[in-house]
């Protein structure tokens, strides 16, 4: 009884994270903001709904499954965000218009250098 | 009890869905679209969890792991496609 409780509410809880997420994706202004939605929440609800499934299941080959999807997505989606982030900002995506802190223009390079 | 929530929890997921691709076809950006189209790997890969929690089999778990490696290297293939320039 106490598990199933456990499981509706991690559930809930990544649906709910997922739904913020796909709000922030949908209503923020820049592309930048877009993305801390999209990565973080995201992000986290699929974690959450992860660890939902492996209450439920409760045997170790589901539980090391749901682990693995946990780190593949902890480890890849900064990854993912960081690149999409660097190659928009090269490539001359407007940031938003109220932005106060673009520390790339102060103190960066000029975006040519090899990587 | 747990059957209702697992429906709940799709059709939420399901909005989400529906309002990523609404930021694909809206997105003035390349780098937008992208963006929204990672997540709405994410989105499904949760779908494929719930319904795990749903039907009771654990069988589609390998399908979300290898759903999500895939998005990973779109989205890196996609970014350095982005960083040389696009289309242009």
């Amino acid at each position: 009884m106490i598990r199933d409780i456990l499981v509706c509410f991690f559930l809930i809880l990544g649906g709910l994270l997922s739904m913020v997420a796909a709000v922030g994706m949908l209503r923020l202004p820049d592309l930048f903001t877009r993305m801390h939605a999209a990565t973080k929440s995201g992000t986290v609800g699929v974690a959450s709904i992860a660890i939902g499934m492996m209450i439920h299941f409760n045997t170790i080959t589901v539980t090391s499954k749901g682990i693995l999807v946990i780190a593949f997505f902890l480890l890849t989606a900064p990854v993912a965000a960081h690149m999409i982030a660097r190659a928009a900002y090269r490539s001359g995506v407007s940031l938003w218009i109220l932005t106060r802190i673009d520390e790339w223009k102060t103190h960066g390079t000029d975006g040519h250098e090899e990587d | 009890m747990i059957q209702v929530v697992c429906s709940i929890v799709m059709i939420v997921l399901m909005i989400s869905l529906g309002l990523s691709f609404v930021r694909v076809v809206l997105g003035p950006t390349l780098a937008d679209r992208v963006i929204a189209l990672d997540m709405a790997a994410t989105l499904v890969v949760a779908l494929i969890l719930t319904h795990c929690v749903e039907s009771g089999s654990f069988y589609y778990i390998p399908a979300a792991i290898s759903i999500a490696l895939l998005s990973f290297v779109g989205t890196v293939s996609l970014a350095i496609y982005i960083q040389r320039g696009g289309a242009s």
